[in-house]
């Protein structure tokens, strides 16, 4: 274990994890529910790698989010109710209504924002880490991306004047085995997609995404890398995303079996068994956190719900400022 | 429309027979794959996936994935395939899977593809066709909603075509595949789910602009799903004894200036729609058209823009509902230019 994984850090990841899970779950049935317009995409089975990574960063550094977003949102310390508020377009969500599912951003909490535009994170975050850089500021950028992202030139762009400028950026890819339908085995010539950090001359790491300890040691490593002036680091994470890519998903392109195998490897029952087993948490424990994570959302809903619309006339204020 | 006599035999023509605008697209695709081995299809999640609305459908079961070919998410390269693939001897049809992700691949296509025929002193033909799914009243928010028509229509070499009921979006893309130069097909993804009478045969659309409903008062220059707002309007206004004529724009570039200056002259008031943001939108192109034509002296109002507001796209459905024009907003505009 990680000396700096503490019991108490460690009970809090898997809470976050549990947060995680009920949010989408929640957000799932709200949908079909026919009270949220639009589409999203749900994060779960993916919750160990965006509780690592954000694990091994201190409060102030900064995180850009995808798409796939609510996890790395949440995992950021996120209030549950601004971000169901804005999942279910109100006033008081953290994008005014204006952004919803796929660009929730937590500006205070240093998530720079979810993008629906896939790798269009990466050359911000290389602008965050510059900016870092001229700024003499001890803080470190995370990009979350997939892995359909990597095959973007926007992703080779960024992890070369990242590299060659040693900026204090971490690339965080979680490669879930598939871009919507488009297999990984079928997008990328070589076995890992961390090997491209070779090509960039930075340190390039694949880790089991479904586990929260190998997720935060290389996440931990990479951020002191960068804080310490040392320069990028390409972390691929393998995880899965259980549901379809969004609502429009039959899920053609895979198997039920592959599906069913993925969800023996759930990241949250792992963290839990491991950490009754490690005496960090007992069970009793655990099902009272669920529990209380349950309540949480429950409050997020109702706080979401009882918030108001956003006004048409003033639609045009925020587009400058 | 002018009815092609294709190589293979057809179905005898049930004339009634109703299509979606997505399938009426599909057919187009697979009626030109079958002529012609020429066309294939690339872009994301397009074969077993069927695409992201579904348009594709079933297509990769026909012709196999290298005719309906996925590639990684890889815009420029998607535009590249398809230039470098038209300039030697192929008919690619490639699918940007929302038009925003377009801001990706513009430079193949307006660098390249765009220019390559003049640059070469016109040695050469890019006959490639580029399908994108745009507009808003989705809940896709700012980034999956846009309307870029206009970009596209600046750019000298291009053609841009927006496809408003299942007969032209079958028509008008048969013709885009068949044209010698790169053809911009925006579709719009309310579209996609209409039901219209479309032909079983093969056929192409010209890329012009036609009245697709006749009045005396004022007429409504639309493209794109305007054109159904459009007409719903000229319904509504009939009711208050307005006559309504409609032209249905259906290319930007080249754009069929004949058809909306008569038009403009035979009623006199003219106000153009559009959902893309109002500035720098294609109405303020038609505008200066009519008012630079003979139609000039023949305007008993000043030709008005109804268009996108001068924001992004909002998520909330209130807001993405007041963000562009709607039947009643078409209403309330043309009433208060009737009375000018
Ligand atoms: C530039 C761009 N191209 C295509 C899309 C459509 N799209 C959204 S998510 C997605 C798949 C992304 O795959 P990946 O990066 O692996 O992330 P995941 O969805 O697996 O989390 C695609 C094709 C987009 N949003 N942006
Ligand atoms: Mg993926």
């Amino acid at each position: 274990m990680e000396p700096s994984l503490t019991p108490e850090r460690l009970r809090s990841a898997l809470q976050q994890m549990m947060r995680i899970r009920a949010f989408e779950e929640m957000a799932e049935q709200l949908y079909m529910r026919g009270l949220v317009h639009g589409t999203m995409h749900l994060s779960i089975g993916q919750e160990a790698s965006a509780v690592g990574a954000v694990l091994a960063l201190e409060p102030q550094d900064y995180i850009l989010s995808t798409h796939r977003g609510h996890g790395h949102c949440i995992a950021k310390g996120a209030d549950l109710g601004r971000m169901m508020a804005e999942f279910m377009g109100r006033e008081t969500g953290y994008c005014r209504g204006r952004g919803g599912s796929m660009h929730i951003a937590d500006v205070d909490g240093g998530n720079l924002g979810a993008n629906g535009i896939v790798a269009g994170g990466l050359p911000i975050a290389v602008g965050v880490g510059l900016s870092m850089q001229l700024q003499s500021l001890p803080r470190v950028c995370l990009t979350f991306f997939g892995d359909g992202a990597a095959n973007e030139g926007a992703f080779h762009e960024a992890l070369n004047v990242a590299a060659i400028w040693r900026l204090p950026v971490v690339f965080f890819c979680e490669n879930n085995n598939y871009a919507m339908s488009m297999a990984v085995r079928d997008a990328f010539p070589t076995e890992l997609i961390s090997q491209r950090a070779a090509a960039y001359n930075l340190p390039g790491v694949t880790v089991d995404g479904n586990d929260l300890h190998a997720v935060y040691a290389a996440a931990a490593e990479a951020v002191a890398r960068a804080r310490s002036g040392h320069g990028p680091t390409l972390i691929e994470a393998r995880t899965y995303r259980w549901r379809g890519h969004s609502k429009s998903d039959r899920n053609l392109y895979r198997t039920q079996q592959e599906i069913a195998e993925w969800k023996e490897r759930d990241p949250i029952t792992r963290l839990r068994a491991r950490l009754i087993a490690d005496g960090v948490l007992g069970a009793a424990e655990a099902d009272a956190m669920l529990a209380a994570v349950h309540e949480e959302i429950a409050a997020a809903v109702a706080f979401a719900e009882a918030s108001p619309e956003p006004d048409p006339a003033a639609l045009e204020d925020e587009v400058y400022a | 429309m002018t009815t092609l006599a294709p190589a293979e035999a057809t179905t005898v023509a049930r004339p009634q027979r109703e299509l979606t605008y997505a399938e009426a697209i599909r057919e187009a695709l697979r009626q030109e794959m079958r002529r012609d081995p020429r066309v294939f299809l690339i872009g994301e999640d397009i074969g077993v996936y069927g695409g992201a609305f579904g348009v594709t459908g079933d297509l990769v079961h026909e012709f196999g994935k290298d005719r309906v070919r996925d590639t990684p998410i890889a815009e420029e390269v998607i535009a590249g395939l398809a230039v470098g693939a038209a300039i030697t001897g192929m008919r690619p049809v490639a699918e940007i899977q929302f038009s925003d992700f377009v801001t990706l691949a513009t430079e193949q296509i307006v660098n390249q593809a765009a220019k390559m025929r003049f640059m070469f002193g016109g040695k050469i033909a890019v006959p490639m066709v580029v399908r994108l799914p745009g507009g808003s009243g989705t809940g896709a928010a700012a980034q999956h909603s846009q309307s870029l028509e206009a970009w596209f229509a600046h750019i000298p070499g291009l053609k841009v075509v927006l496809p408003a009921t299942p007969s032209d979006a079958k028509g008008l893309l048969v013709a885009a595949i068949r044209d010698p130069n790169p053809v911009m097909v925006f579709e719009h993804k309310l579209l996609y789910r209409t039901r219209g009478v479309v032909p079983e045969e093969l056929y192409t659309e010209d890329l012009k602009a036609i009245v697709r409903r006749t009045g005396r008062d004022l007429t409504l220059v639309a493209y794109s799903v305007m054109v159904i707002r459009a007409l719903e309007a000229a319904e509504q206004l009939a009711a208050e004894g307005i006559d309504v004529e409609v032209v249905d724009v259906r290319c930007l570039r080249p754009l069929d200036e004949a058809t909306i200056v008569g038009s403009a002259r035979r009623t006199g008031r003219v106000l153009v729609v559009h959902e893309a943001v109002r500035s720098g939108g294609f109405g303020g192109e038609i505008v200066a058209r009519i008012v630079e034509s003979e139609a000039f002296d023949f305007l008993d109002a000043p030709v008005r823009r109804l268009a996108g507001r001068e924001t992004p796209i909002p998520y909330n459905r209130t807001l993405e509902r007041s963000a562009v024009p709607q039947v009643e907003d078409i209403v309330a505009a043309a009433r208060a230019l009737v009375r000018e």
